[in-house]
């Protein structure tokens, strides 16, 4: 029995888009988390239930609208954060709020919860199609080609955005394509594990990671392993004991951070040579 | 000798105060300008008017001859190291990775060797830049200024919470990139003695330019630097 779940064709939809999305939240999370925006994607999230809400009731594939309503809602919010000056968690909890309020509106009038909002709320990583992976893989591609192709632009406006202008870097359209790579990355995630779990994916391995690499890529490439090995142990073991995956691969992401800090207090991680 | 930078006219006001108060001055090729100050005399305001972070200005700046409002191409050729750098005290980065930031072109990557080697911190290259000490860091943000080969090094109160010894080594790095790499070398400080061991231009900011020109002419006129003196220690009363 436990073999025969690697020969399921909707097994081996979850584990590659899973494995995708793993590294895709790695990748961006870790600018997010550096650039101490780690609760950015869960804000992304949550506006993006008012645009699953909005295409639930208007008859439209609720990513189609989750996809814009979210990306919308984070340039418009950042440009505002700047605007005004308003600080970072200030901002990202005016978003979180919009995005909830405007979902519980929507929902209300359509006539309450379904089963379609539950599975966009705490993900549907076993209920993928074919689309869904080919979007998944290819949103994946394309935004890690972006990031290798303006790797050092990103890298230099997150470590210090003073010392990357003077360099002639265009910080502020750096900033505005996080943003927006962090608003498709979040919404093509919440497949995996739904819009209430989504920031676990963008921060735990990263800070996990963030303890044991040295340089930026090393440290990615830790991220990576810990997040594809999450998932797809949780999408394993939550289908064998016929669990909820999203939880069980959050709990996996935790696990590890845990025993690293536990390495960690015993000294036994050290950088040093 | 060709200017590299002048500043005509230039003021600076926010809201309640001016910064920067009307201050006209050049810089020649090859110059080593240190600009002396108390806090608050207007200093970085003035770098970061000079570096494009800050356009809300009356006058002109121009580099190489271009006013620096119609192109930004003059940052090429700038290096800045700023006063304390600020980054995550534990960002994933190695001194390697630092230096490779300040990169303009990926195919000049043997240069960051020759760089690191110049500046003493090789053996630190696959550290991470949070643990080296403020020295090393500084020396390393140096090394990120100086791997696009720029003809002008702007610094600004470099030196601030480093131990003496790896002052003296930056001042000789200093003194070494001006006299044998003949690069402009534009510094801010509050620290007479190093301004007027290394610098041979000054140029005293107190809101207004109080005084610019070659270095001895300020040093060996005990009522400049007197008066100089007792203004900024004026500043540095009011400060308090």
């Amino acid at each position: 029995m436990t073999f025969e779940i690697f020969t399921f064709s909707f097994m081996h939809r979850a584990i590659i888009s899973g494995i995708a999305i793993a590294i895709l939240c790695s990748v961006v999370g870790l600018f997010l988390v550096l650039r101490r925006y780690s609760l950015f994607g869960d804000a992304i999230a949550h506006s993006s239930f008012g645009g699953i809400a909005l295409g639930l009731m208007a008859g439209i594939y609720p990513l189609w609208t989750a996809y814009g309503v979210s990306i919308v809602s984070a340039l418009i919010m950042t440009r505002i954060k700047d605007k005004f000056n308003i600080s970072g968690d200030a901002s990202i909890a005016v978003l979180l709020s919009s995005g909830i309020a405007v979902g519980l509106v929507i929902i209300g009038l359509s006539g309450g919860f379904t089963l379609d909002i539950f599975s966009f709320l705490f993900g549907s990583i076993l209920l993928v199609n074919v689309n869904d992976t080919i979007l998944i893989l290819s949103l994946t591609g394309v935004i890690l080609i972006v990031i290798l192709l303006l790797y050092r632009q990103l890298l230099y406006s997150t470590f210090n955005e003073e010392q990357a202008k003077v360099s002639g870097i265009p910080v502020e359209k750096i900033n505005y394509l996080i943003v927006f790579m962090a608003g498709i990355t979040v919404v093509t995630s919440i497949q995996l594990v739904g819009v209430l779990l989504i920031s676990a994916l963008f921060v735990i391995p990263n800070v996990t990671a963030i303890m044991y690499g040295r340089g930026f890529k090393q440290t990615a490439i830790i991220s990576m392993s810990f997040s594809i090995f999450s998932v797809v142990t949780g999408i394993l073991i939550s289908y064998i004991f016929d669990i909820t995956p999203a939880g069980t691969i959050v709990l996996f992401a935790i696990g590890i951070f845990a025993c690293t800090m536990g390495i960690k207090s015993a000294g036994l991680l050290s950088r040093h040579h | 000798m060709l200017k590299v930078v002048e500043i005509d006219h230039l003021t600076i006001e926010y809201p309640d105060v001016k910064a920067i108060d009307d201050i006209n001055f050049t810089v020649s090729q090859g110059d080593f300008l240190g600009i002396i100050g108390p806090n608050g005399a207007g200093k970085s305001t003035l770098f970061a008017a000079m570096l494009g972070l800050n356009t809300k200005y009356k006058g002109t700046i121009k580099f190489f001859g271009t006013d620096i409002r119609k192109s930004k191409n003059y940052l090429k050729e700038i290096g800045y190291v700023p006063q304390k750098p600020i980054f995550e005290k534990n960002f994933p980065a190695t001194v390697n990775d630092v230096v490779k930031m300040g990169l303009q072109k990926e195919s000049d990557e043997s240069k960051i060797d020759e760089i690191l080697q110049q500046l003493w911190i090789h053996e630190l290259s696959e550290r991470r830049i949070g643990e080296l000490s403020g020295g090393q860091q500084q020396r390393v943000f140096i090394a990120k200024a100086l791997v696009n080969n720029p003809k002008i090094l702007i610094l600004d109160e470099p030196v601030t919470g480093i131990d003496q010894q790896s002052i003296d080594l930056f001042y000789s790095i200093l003194k070494e990139l001006n006299s044998k790499q003949n690069i402009t070398i534009i510094w801010s400080s509050h620290d007479l003695d190093a301004v007027n061991k290394l610098a041979n231009h000054v140029a005293c900011l107190n809101r207004t330019l109080f005084f610019h020109g070659e270095s001895d002419d300020f040093f060996k006129n005990d009522e400049l630097v007197k008066q100089y003196s007792e203004a900024s220690m004026q500043e540095h009363m009011h400060h308090h």
